[in-house]
């Protein structure tokens, strides 16, 4: 392949649109999962060890870096669920019509994720 | 047609089509885990112990694992192949995302026998 090619599209230089910083996020909050399924894993593995384990596990929880790691990981989840099923939807031809629908989809995403994320938030540091 | 030695269905169709089921499973197991919590706020262990010792929780425990499997592999797949080119960050690209995508291999094998070991040693 050529090196020389033209690129027409160098999107370091353009104004992205809502639509692209969804997608982006999706990705990144995809790639945070990949780690975090050790977490949860390592979470079932030790509930379901012994009764002592499972109570020890609400000890663990209760100090600040943890929670800052779970909530992390339940805030990327949550938003990369909302953006995943609004990839699904499109899938079955509703809403990917125009640019116009996708950039709505995309802020009800974004609204979606807010709400959930805040309420998480909510339950891990202030409940 | 051009075919990828490591992406996980060998075709993009067929990436496209596991992509979208594993992701039906992981979201029915996130709201049945997310509705089981809140069904049961004052979960004891015995309680607990029960759920995940019946057949179908830990098929469906299982199904999810390896949703998680297919799905993690397709996803890193796009974002290697996207991000760690040679475009981007020169010719020894190839050969830092060969490295990446086969640590990304191994950590999912390790998740699923994990999971395998936690599921069955209940």
């Amino acid at each position: 392949m050529k090196n020389k090619r033209p690129i027409n599209l160098d999107i370091g230089t353009i104004k992205l649109p809502i639509t692209s910083y969804v997608s982006i996020l999706h990705r990144v909050s995809g790639v945070i999962l990949f780690f975090a399924v050790a977490l949860m894993l390592w979470a079932l593995d030790v509930s379901l060890e012994s009764e002592q384990s499972f109570q020890s596990l609400a000890d663990r929880f209760a100090s600040p870096w943890v929670k800052v790691i779970i909530w992390g990981a339940l805030a990327a989840l949550a938003y990369h669920v909302v953006a995943g099923i609004r990839h699904l939807i499109m899938d079955f031809g509703v809403g990917e019509g125009s640019f116009e629908s996708g950039r709505r989809s995309a802020w009800w995403v974004v609204a979606f994720a807010v709400i959930i994320i805040a309420s998480i938030s909510g339950w891990i540091f202030l409940w | 047609m051009v075919k990828s030695v490591t992406s996980l269905g060998r075709s993009g169709l067929s990436d496209w089509l596991l992509q979208r089921i594993s992701a039906a499973v992981m979201t029915a197991y996130l709201f049945f885990m997310v509705g089981y919590f809140f069904s049961n706020p004052e979960l004891s262990y015995a309680q607990w112990v029960n759920l995940h010792s019946s057949l179908v929780m830990r098929i469906f425990s299982l199904l999810t694992i390896l949703s998680i499997a297919a799905h993690a592999w397709i996803g890193m797949w796009c974002v290697l192949t996207d991000y760690v080119t040679v475009r981007l960050m020169g010719p020894k690209a190839t050969a830092i995302r060969m490295f990446f995508q086969l640590a990304m291999i191994a950590i999912i094998l390790l998740y699923v026998i994990w999971a395998l070991d936690i599921l069955w040693g209940i």
